[in-house]
């Protein structure tokens, strides 16, 4: 069975490697943040409002206290006071406003919001007590219908660090799109989705005798989790650490603090005991979402589709505390070259709480919608929906007037359609069958931004030869620790048994938090650095060993090879690593590296990963069940570090696209101004019997700009356009064009 | 190790006796304990996870008595006498089970939170002998969600399991 070639030898970069941490997860050894234990550990229960706007009148613990084992009930009346200002509150990845403050005051700002905390000996006793917490409330009317607020939408006046406007409009749009003769106009939604991960929000702070605190929690970014904590509960950065060195799935939930954090932190530092607030899979649902976007796309073409006009206008719903924001309408404009467009993007306040960042945010939404909109011009304009990309291909980035630092999106195109075998479709909708099953051909592209983030990075080597490297970054199933592995046995010529990486702890070198598809270039890319700067420590050290074979070469005419470091010339004369470090009489040596983006490129080039999406689906037209039969997602994404890693990425991608696609829709009740189906008998998610062939390709691109390693990162791409090739392909299918996702029976069958 | 010792048990606490991963154990254990929370808060075993604590997700999937089954759906009280298998006990690093070694070799997880479900359940599955296709495989881990959308690497580490097994047993013949 297991092919071991992979497991031993000399590993490197490029070639599929098993995760390092592939042992520990298979066998329950892998421990995640509620996984935790101290021996004066104590069990949060959170308990959550039931009105989505007003204030509480009163809230009585009394029954709650008199259960045995429980300990105390924080509500707003009796919580520690912690910070005034709220910028102690905005994490790294904070969009403008005011962050939610857990048991501040007495105001509800949204359904579920967490009103008091339940603290007992044990979980049991914590949850039968929470259940007693009794509330009474003067609710206030509140709205968390979108469609109700879309004609009061804005301009977000404060701009979210990192989040691009859309750009200033481009010749005439409007005048190009009445003239145009093919022209589609239509509007397109994706409905609210919850992230979901699998593992619960949970955070155990173990607090030890002198009151620091060890904080286990379930985080992207253990650094952006300390400075939260310190600066909300005016801790020192030194008693405080943060280790998520699991982190059970996250897709951007993960990203900023969640309230889980505050309770076990404020109950920890109240009672001076061990706390662990795990929420349940209902709470889950009362965090943060993938916005609720209402988009209008415009397209207008010549005869053969050739691109003359773009308007792409997109309404984000929001919550009153916060203008959350992301890359919606951009695509529209960088996608395909077009001299008249026009984007924009608007915000409405709803009565919930802050929605987030999810898997591609923004692109996910914004690229359904102009993928959809090309294939229905396609249709239009009487060509095929390849060629219709082809046609309207950018050289360049007309949004910023840049160059592309690599773009091998042709290859992607030519090496999907070929796989799937897309030149044998008949171009008529209904025109292809299998038994009672219509059988439907769509395709769509993807696009997400490469970038590489400030990161540094610990390489560190032992008397016996053994390398470590560490970086704070965080590995939510994203392959990190492999790839860092990877990146420190190919610098060192080590196999890969011999490099430990470390991650996921606050204390560890200053990595950004773990999302955006941005870690595993900007980690590796300081692993090498801290490498290089190691091997040149190493080098000096040597020459003044006695009897240096490297006397009379500098760096450049030496090697490092299995554990020992060699003249280039002649390698039989060599000095083991570990010798090094005792001949300098130490335990250790190590050196830090770091990688940044690189301002004189950005200044000329952009850069992004591509994708090219082709999905079939067999629907049966008398129940609308639509299966997904096979999808080919053809990637660029520069240099791919880890093949298998980064194929399960692409497969993880395309199949949470299934499931936006198809599935899943957290349904409000806007008289309550709650999610009713929180939970996942009624939340859907794709499972096994679902998901059939998946056929990934990455297509060679060579990328020397993006980061100094040549990759660009890939745990977004997969996602983006799959849900359009879905839909594309249903109306391939049954000649029915659905453009509020999911695609669910009833819209089939209407 | 233990986060809950008997002293912060209520007197409804009841005695059961569990063989857990072949060793017998004896345990005082309130009625409304989960079997997923004993394992995780009284005997330390973390491996089983809980991702909905309401039978709808199978992350906390163990054997009992051989039988795959959702540790979050059953009372501890009423498997007393039971022989439960968990994760942890199927294999370690350095001797660790076919099917835990076929998850790594295929990639079969992501985040790694669903899988010892996916494993314990996989395990069941070749016992059951069942499944025969990638479509048996898909239909009869279905009960098992991954988020991180493993799937068809998981059938292909079931699917090679089930391939050796199957060689094996034309080799026994
Ligand atoms: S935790 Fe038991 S099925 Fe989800
Ligand atoms: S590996 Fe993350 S949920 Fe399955």
């Amino acid at each position: 069975m297991a092919d071991t070639a992979t497991l031993i030898g000399r590993p490197s970069i490029g070639q599929p490697t098993r995760r390092v941490d592939g042992p520990l997860k298979v066998s329950g050894g892998a421990r995640y943040a509620g996984e935790y234990f101290a021996d004066d550990l104590l069990h949060g229960y959170v308990v959550s409002g039931s009105i989505a706007k007003g204030r509480i009148l009163s809230i009585d613990t009394s029954a709650a206290m008199a259960i045995p084992g429980v300990v105390e009930v924080f509500t707003h009346e009796n919580r520690p006071r912690t910070a005034w200002f709220d910028s102690k509150y905005q994490d790294q990845v904070a969009p403008p406003g005011s962050p939610f403050r857990p048991l501040y005051g007495d105001g509800i700002l949204y359904s579920g919001q967490p009103i008091a905390l339940v603290v007992a000996e044990s979980f049991e006793a914590a949850r039968d007590a929470a259940a007693l917490v009794k509330a009474t409330y003067a609710p206030e009317e509140h709205i968390t219908d979108l469609d109700a607020v879309k004609g009061q939408s804005y301009v977000p006046p404060k701009k979210r660090s990192g989040i691009a406007p859309p750009p200033e409009p481009r010749g005439d749009a409007e005048a190009a799109f009445a003239k145009a003769p093919v022209k589609v106009h239509e509007t397109y939604r994706v409905a609210v989705e919850h992230h979901n991960p699998m593992e619960p929000f949970a955070t155990t702070v173990v607090r030890d005798a002198g009151g620091k605190l060890t904080i286990y929690d379930k985080t992207q970014g253990s650094q952006n989790a300390q400075a939260y904590v310190t600066g909300v509960f005016g801790l020192n950065q030194s008693d405080v650490t943060v280790v998520n060195a699991f982190v059970g799935g996250a897709f951007g939930i993960g990203l900023r603090p969640q309230h889980q954090l505050f309770l076990a932190v404020m109950a920890a530092q109240a009672l001076e005991r061990s706390v662990r607030v795990v929420l349940t899979r209902d709470q889950m649902f009362t965090l943060s979402y993938r916005p609720e976007t209402i988009q209008t796309l415009s397209l207008g073409s010549a005869p053969g589709g050739k691109l003359d006009a773009i308007m792409h206008h997109a309404v984000a719903g929001t919550s009153h505390f916060e203008d959350y924001q992301e890359v919606v309408v951009n695509w529209a404009g960088l996608l395909y070259g077009c001299d008249n467009v026009k984007l924009s993007y608007e915000l409405a306040k709803i009565d919930t709480y802050t929605p987030s960042d999810m898997r591609a945010p923004g692109a996910t939404l914004g690229v359904f919608a102009l993928e959809s909109a090309m294939d229905e011009l396609a249709y239009a304009a009487g060509v095929d929906p390849l060629q219709l990309r082809l046609t309207n291909y950018a050289d360049f980035d007309q949004n910023e007037d840049k160059k592309f630092t690599s773009k091998a999106l042709i290859s992607c195109y030519e090496q999907g359609a070929e796989r799937f075998g897309w030149s044998k479709r008949s171009a008529e909708p209904r025109s292809m069958r299998d038994g009672h099953e219509l059988v439907g051909w769509g395709m769509a592209t993807g696009v997400w931004e490469a970038k590489i983030n400030k990161t540094a990075a610990r390489a560190s080597l032992t008397e016996t030869g053994h390398l470590e490297v560490s970086s704070a970054t965080s590995d939510i199933g994203t392959g990190t620790y492999t790839v860092m592995a990877l990146t420190g046995a190919d610098a060192f010529g080590l196999p890969i048994e011999h490099v430990t990486a470390r991650l996921g702890d606050s204390s560890l070198p200053t990595a950004p938090v773990e999302g955006g598809s941005w870690a595993a270039a900007s980690t590796s890319s300081a692993v090498v650095d801290a490498c290089d700067k190691l091997k040149q420590a190493l080098f000096k050290q040597a020459q003044s060993m006695p009897d240096s074979p490297f006397g009379n070469v500098d760096f450049d005419g030496v090697a490092f090879r299995d554990g020992r470091m060699m003249l280039a010339a002649d390698e039989g004369s060599s000095v083991k690593l570990g010798e090094i470090v005792r001949s300098a009489r130490q335990h250790r040596m190590e050196a830090e590296g770091s990688a940044a983006p690189d301002s004189a490129t950005q200044k000329e080039y952009v850069s992004y990963t591509h994708s090219a999406i082709f999905v079939e689906v067999k629907v049966d037209e008398e129940l609308g069940v639509v299966r997904v039969t096979r999808i080919v997602n053809a990637v660029a994404a520069g240099k791919i570090l880890n093949p298998k890693a980064a194929r399960s990425q692409i497969l993880g991608g395309v199949v949470m696209a299934m499931g936006a696609a198809l599935e899943e829709e957290t349904f409000a009740d806007h008289n309550l101004g709650r999610f009713m189906n929180h939970n996942f008998a009624e939340y859907h998610v794709p499972v096994n019997a679902d998901v059939q062939d998946i056929d990934v390709i990455f297509v060679e691109e060579p990328d020397d700009k993006t980061s100094p390693i040549g990759a660009k990162g890939i745990g977004e791409i997969g996602i983006v356009g799959t849900t359009a090739a879905i839909a594309n392909a249903v109306y391939h299918a049954t000649g029915k064009r659905i453009r509020d996702l999911p695609i669910t029976i009833d819209k089939i069958l209407a | 190790m233990s986060s809950q010792d008997a002293q912060s048990l209520s007197p409804a606490a009841v005695p059961i006796r569990l063989t857990i991963n072949g060793t017998e154990r004896r345990l005082q254990v309130e009625p409304w304990t989960t079997l997923l929370d004993l394992l995780r808060e009284q005997e330390g075993l973390t491996g089983s996870k809980k991702g909905c604590d309401h039978g709808q997700c199978g992350a906390c999937t163990v054997l009992i008595d051989g039988k795959r089954a959702n540790s979050c759906l059953v009372l501890a009280v009423v498997k007393d006498g039971a022989e439960i298998t968990t994760i942890e006990g199927l294999g370690q690093p350095g001797n660790l089970h076919p099917m835990q070694e076929a998850f790594i070799e295929h990639d079969a997880f992501q985040c790694g939170y669903c899988t010892p479900g996916q494993i314990c359940s996989a395990v069941a599955l070749v016992q059951e002998g069942r499944a025969h296709t990638r479509e048996e495989i898909r239909e009869y881990m279905s009960g098992n969600i991954c988020r991180c959308g493993a799937y068809t690497n998981i059938v292909d580490a079931i699917e090679d399991v089930l391939g050796q097994s199957s060689t094996l047993r034309e080799a026994a013949e």
